[in-house]
C-alpha cells in the first residue's frame, strides 16, 4: 500500500466512523427507550386516568390531549397550507408579492418554537379571549406547521409533469380547471403525506403548548376545546423535571417517551400507507 | 380561398429577447402549412401564440394581431379559453392524462361543460376515428392511454384535440419523438384531417414538410422568410438562404 | 342509437364563458388570498413581538437590557434584567453542538455520497429521518437519564445537566438537517470536477476532498446555518438538560440559561402585563432577530451556490 492509498483508507475509515457515529446514537436512542419503556407500557397505562399525584395509572388523557390537540392543528394547517401552495406554484408569477411570500415561508420555518409559543399567548389565549386550551394550543401548533405543510405540498405540485397543465389548457380548460381536475388529482396523494409528516412533528412539540393550554395534572378526559388539556410532551417534561419525586416516576416516564415516540412513528406510518394505497387506486 | 388565421405585424418577446419579428401571413382554410426553420428560430413560439399558450410563460409579451375569423386573440375582452378550444394543439412529446383512453378522450368534453353520457360515448368513438385509432383500442377503452405505443399515444392526443371540435389544429413536431411506420400513420392522418380542419404543423423534418404540407413556411431567426405553395418553396425558393437551408448546407 | 349529429357543431363557441371565467377569477383571488396570510402571520409575529415588549422599555433602558451582565427580575433588592448571561448560554451551547454535528454530519453526508454502495444509502435515508422525527422532548428526557450521568461520571461534576449535554443534544438534533442538505450538495457536484481529477491520478479520498467538498462548500455552510438556526430556537432539550441557572455561564461543565430556556421557565411563573413578563417577550424579539438574521444569511449563500451552478 502506498502513501496516497493509506491517506485514501484512512479517509474513508473516517468518513465511516461519522457515519457509524450517527447510527449508534440512533441505536442507543431506540434501545434505551424501547428497552425501558416496554416495562412501564400495558393495556392499563393506556387506557385509565394518571393517579396519585401521577405516581401510579396511565396516561389516557395525555393521549386524548395531543390527539385533540393535532386535529385542531390539522384543520389549520392544512386547508391553509394547501391552498398556499397551491397559489405560489401554480399562480404566482416570479413578481415582488411572490418572492415576498416564499420569504415569508422560510422565515417562519426559522422562527423558534417558543415564539410561536409567545405569539400564541398574546394572540389566542389573551387578545382573542380564547384563554388556555385545547383550541389555543392547536392554533398556535397550527401556524408553526403551516410551512412545513406549504413546502411539502410544494413539492408535490412540482413533481406534476407540466405537460398535464398544458394539455388541459390547450383543450379550453380554463386555470382553475386545470389545477382541480388534471393537477391536484395527481398532486394530493404527495400533499396529504407531506402534511401528515409535519403534523406528525407538530404532535410532539412541546414548547408552543406550555402557555397555551397544556396543564399538569387533569386525572380526567377534557370536556371540550375550551378546557385545558394534558399532552404526551409535555407530560414527559413534567414527569421528567417538574415532579416531586423524579426517580420514582422514572418508569412512568419512560413509557410516557415510548408512546409518545410510537404516536409520531405511527402517524409517519399512517402517511406512508396512505400515499401507497392513493397511488395504488390512481394506477388502476 | 377564406382566410382562416391572420397574423399582421407579430413580434413576441420572451422578457428582453425579441423571439418573433415583424410576422405577417394568411392560413387559409382546410390547408395544410408547415412551418421549417433551424431550432430556435421561432416556429414553436409562433405556433404557441396563435392559441396563446405562451400566456403561460413568465416575462412574456407580443406587438401586433393574430386574428381567427378576423377576430383578434389577442382582444383584451377574448376569452382566452374559448380560444383555445377553437384551436386545438397536439404537443411535440404526447402527453396522455394518466387516465384512461376513454377518459383521455372525455376530458376535454367534460371540462367543457357536457355531461351527456351516451353523447360523449359516441363522441369519443368518433374522435378516435377520425384519428384512425379506434380499431386499435375499441376493446380496451378502460385501460390507462399509458399502455399504448408512442404513436398511439399521439394519436390519442390528436382525437382528444378533435373531440371538442376545434377549428384549427396546430401540431408541434407531432411525429419527431415516432418511428417511421407510426410517422407515416400520423401523416396520414393529417392529410384526411385536412377537409374538416385548417392545420398548421412545425416540423424539423423537410421531407415530411414537402410530403404532407400545402403552404410552406420559412423561419429563420424569428423572422419569415419566406411563404408560399410548398412544392415553389422546395423547387423554386425566392432566397438564397431557403435554398441552403433546404437542401441541407446548414441547419 | 345515435341521438345527435355528430359532425356538427353542437359545443356552442361560447361555453362555459361566463362561468369559467368567474370561478377561475374567484379561485385566483382566494389562492392569493391565502398565500397573503403567510406574510401576514410573519408580520403579526413580528408587530405583536414588538408591542409585547415595547411595555418592558418604558422601565428597562434598551442598553441595560442588551449589555447587562445580570439577569434578576424577581430580586427584592434591585430587578436586573440584562440578557448578556443568555446571549452567551445560547453561543456556548449553539458553538458545542456545531463543533460535534458539523464535522460528524459532514462526514457522514461525504461517505454517504461518495463511499457508500446504493444499498446502504436507501437504508440510511430513512434512519436519518427517523432521527429528524424524535420530538425535542424526549431527546432532552435522554438528556437527563442518559447523557448526563455518563457526562457527571467522565468529568466528575455532580450533576451532568450543563452546557456541554446541552451541546450534545442539539448536535444530535442538528445532524438530520446538516446531513440531508450537504449529502444534496455532495451529489449536485457536477460529474466532470470528479472525472477530470480522477483523470489527473487522484485518489478518490483527494478528488472528496480537494475537489468536491470545496465546490459543494456554499450548500455545505448553508447547511450548516440551517442547522444553527435550529440549535439556537431549540427550547426543550436546552430547558431540560443544561441546568438554567440564570447566572453568568462560567464554563462548559456548569449550568448555562439560554435566551429560549429562560422564556420557558419564567413565562409561566409570571402574572400578565408586568414588567417582567413584557422583558420575556423583549427576549423573543430578540430570539426572532437572531433566527431572522441566520435565515437571511445562509439564503443568500445557498442562493449564491444555486446560481454558481446554473
Amino acid at each position: 500500500m502506498n502513501k496516497k492509498e493509506f491517506g485514501q483508507f484512512m479517509g474513508f475509515n473516517l468518513l465511516r466512523m461519522c457515519f457509524f457515529i450517527v447510527l449508534l446514537t440512533l441505536a442507543v436512542i431506540s434501545f434505551d427507550i424501547i428497552s425501558k419503556g416496554i416495562k412501564a407500557i400495558n393495556w392499563e397505562f393506556i387506557s385509565t386516568m394518571p393517579r396519585n399525584g401521577m405516581t401510579e395509572g396511565g396516561v389516557l388523557p395525555a393521549i386524548i390531549g395531543t390527539i385533540m390537540v393535532t386535529v385542531i392543528t390539522a384543520i389549520l394547517a392544512v386547508p391553509l397550507g394547501m391552498g398556499c401552495a397551491i397559489y405560489i406554484n401554480e399562480y404566482a408569477n416570479n413578481s415582488k408579492i411572490t418572492r415576498l411570500i416564499r420569504m415569508s415561508i422560510r422565515n417562519l420555518s426559522g422562527v423558534p418554537s417558543i415564539v410561536y409559543g409567545l405569539f400564541g399567548v398574546v394572540l389566542f389565549v389573551q387578545f382573542m379571549h380564547l384563554g388556555t386550551c385545547i383550541l389555543s394550543s392547536g392554533l398556535t401548533l397550527g401556524l408553526m406547521t403551516l410551512p412545513w405543510t406549504i413546502t411539502a405540498s410544494e413539492e408535490a405540485l412540482k413533481s406534476v409533469p407540466n405537460s398535464y397543465r398544458y394539455g388541459s389548457l390547450a383543450l379550453g380548460a380554463s386555470k382553475w380547471q386545470s389545477i382541480r381536475t388534471n393537477v391536484l388529482p395527481y398532486a394530493i396523494p404527495g400533499m396529504l403525506t407531506g402534511t401528515i409528516l409535519g403534523l406528525a412533528r407538530a404532535a410532539g412539540e412541546t414548547a408552543p403548548i406550555l402557555f397555551t393550554g397544556a396543564a399538569f395534572y387533569l386525572p380526567f378526559l377534557p370536556k371540550s376545546l375550551f378546557s385545558q388539556f394534558m399532552a404526551l410532551p409535555y407530560h414527559l417534561y413534567i414527569m421528567s423535571t417538574q415532579h416531586h419525586s423524579i426517580s420514582k416516576v422514572r418508569p412512568l416516564a419512560y413509557g410516557t417517551a415510548l408512546v409518545l415516540i410510537a404516536l409520531v412513528f405511527l402517524i409517519n406510518f399512517f402517511a406512508i400507507i396512505l400515499r401507497y394505497h392513493l397511488r395504488k387506486r390512481r394506477m388502476e | 380561398m377564406d382566410i382562416k388565421i391572420r397574423a399582421d405585424k407579430f413580434n413576441f418577446f420572451y422578457n428582453e429577447t425579441m423571439a418573433l419579428k415583424n410576422i405577417s401571413m394568411n392560413i387559409f382554410k382546410n390547408t395544410v402549412v408547415g412551418i421549417i426553420g433551424p431550432s430556435g428560430c421561432g416556429k414553436s413560439t409562433f405556433l404557441r401564440s396563435i392559441n396563446r399558450m405562451n400566456d403561460v410563460i413568465f416575462g412574456a409579451r407580443h406587438e401586433g394581431d393574430i386574428l381567427i375569423d378576423g377576430e383578434n386573440i389577442y382582444d383584451k375582452d377574448i376569452d382566452v379559453v374559448g380560444i383555445r378550444r377553437r384551436i386545438g394543439m397536439v404537443f411535440q412529446k404526447s402527453n396522455p392524462f394518466p387516465k384512461s383512453i376513454f377518459d383521455n378522450v372525455a376530458y376535454g368534453l367534460k371540462i367543457n361543460g357536457i355531461k351527456d353520457r351516451s353523447y360523449i360515448a359516441q363522441k369519443v368513438e368518433k374522435s378516435l376515428q377520425d384519428a384512425a385509432l379506434w380499431n386499435e383500442v375499441k376493446d380496451r377503452l378502460s385501460k390507462s392511454a399509458f399502455d399504448l405505443s408512442g404513436g398511439q399515444q399521439q394519436r390519442l392526443c390528436i382525437a382528444r384535440a378533435l373531440a371538442v371540435e376545434p377549428e384549427v389544429l396546430l401540431m408541434d413536431e407531432p411525429a419527431s419523438a415516432l418511428d417511421p411506420t407510426a410517422t407515416l400513420k400520423i401523416e396520414e392522418l393529417i392529410h384526411e384531417l385536412k377537409s374538416k380542419y385548417s392545420i398548421i404543423i412545425v416540423t424539423h423534418n423537410m421531407q415530411q414538410a414537402a410530403r404532407i404540407s400545402d403552404y410552406t413556411a420559412f423561419f429563420m431567426m424569428g423572422e419569415l422568410l419566406e411563404y408560399d405553395i410548398t412544392s415553389k418553396v422546395f423547387t423554386k425558393p425566392s432566397k438564397k438562404i431557403t435554398e441552403d437551408y433546404i437542401t441541407g448546407r446548414f441547419g | 342509437m345515435i341521438n345527435y349529429a355528430i359532425n356538427n357543431l353542437v359545443l356552442p363557441k361560447k361555453i362555459n364563458f361566463i362561468n369559467s371565467r368567474i370561478t377561475d377569477k374567484v379561485s385566483h383571488f382566494l389562492f392569493f388570498l391565502n398565500g397573503m396570510i403567510v406574510i401576514g402571520v410573519l408580520v403579526g409575529i413580528f408587530i405583536l413581538l414588538v408591542f409585547s415588549a415595547i411595555p418592558a422599555f418604558k422601565e428597562i433602558k434598551i442598553l441595560e437590557f442588551l449589555f447587562g451582565l445580570e439577569w434578576n427580575p424577581t430580586s427584592y433588592v434591585e430587578e436586573k434584567f440584562g440578557i448578556v448571561p443568555m446571549l452567551v448560554s445560547t453561543f456556548m451551547v449553539t458553538l458545542g453542538s456545531l463543533c460535534i454535528a458539523v464535522p460528524i454530519g459532514i462526514g457522514t453526508a461525504a461517505y454517504l455520497s461518495d463511499v457508500a454502495n446504493g444499498r446502504t444509502r436507501e437504508f440510511v435515508k430513512p434512519i436519518v429521518e427517523m432521527l429528524a422525527a424524535i420530538p425535542s422532548v424526549v431527546i432532552g428526557f435522554l438528556g437527563i437519564v442518559l447523557v448526563g450521568p455518563f457526562i457527571a461520571k467522565i468529568f466528575n461534576v455532580p450533576n451532568g445537566l450543563n452546557a456541554v449535554n446541552g451541546s450534545i443534544l442539539l448536535a444530535v438534533m442538528a445532524l438530520p438537517t446538516i446531513i440531508s442538505i450537504s449529502e444534496d450538495a455532495l451529489i449536485s457536484v457536477p460529474k466532470a470536477y470528479e472525472q477530470a481529477s480522477l483523470a489527473l491520478g487522484a485518489t478518490k479520498w483527494q478528488t472528496v476532498i480537494q475537489v468536491k467538498v470545496p465546490a459543494a462548500l456554499s450548500g455545505i455552510i448553508a447547511a450548516c446555518m440551517l442547522g444553527m438556526g435550529r440549535a439556537i430556537g431549540e427550547t426543550m432539550t436546552v430547558l431540560m438538560a443544561t441546568g438554567c441557572a440564570p447566572a453568568m455561564p462560567k464554563s462548559f461543565l456548569g449550568p448555562v440559561s439560554t435566551l429560549t430556556s429562560t422564556i420557558a421557565i419564567e413565562l409561566g411563573e409570571v402574572a400578565y402585563n408586568t414588567k417582567h413578563y413584557y422583558a420575556l417577550f423583549a427576549i423573543g424579539l430578540v430570539l426572532f432577530f437572531i433566527t431572522f438574521l441566520i435565515n437571511l444569511v445562509s439564503e443568500i449563500v445557498l442562493h449564491k451556490y444555486e446560481q454558481v451552478h446554473r
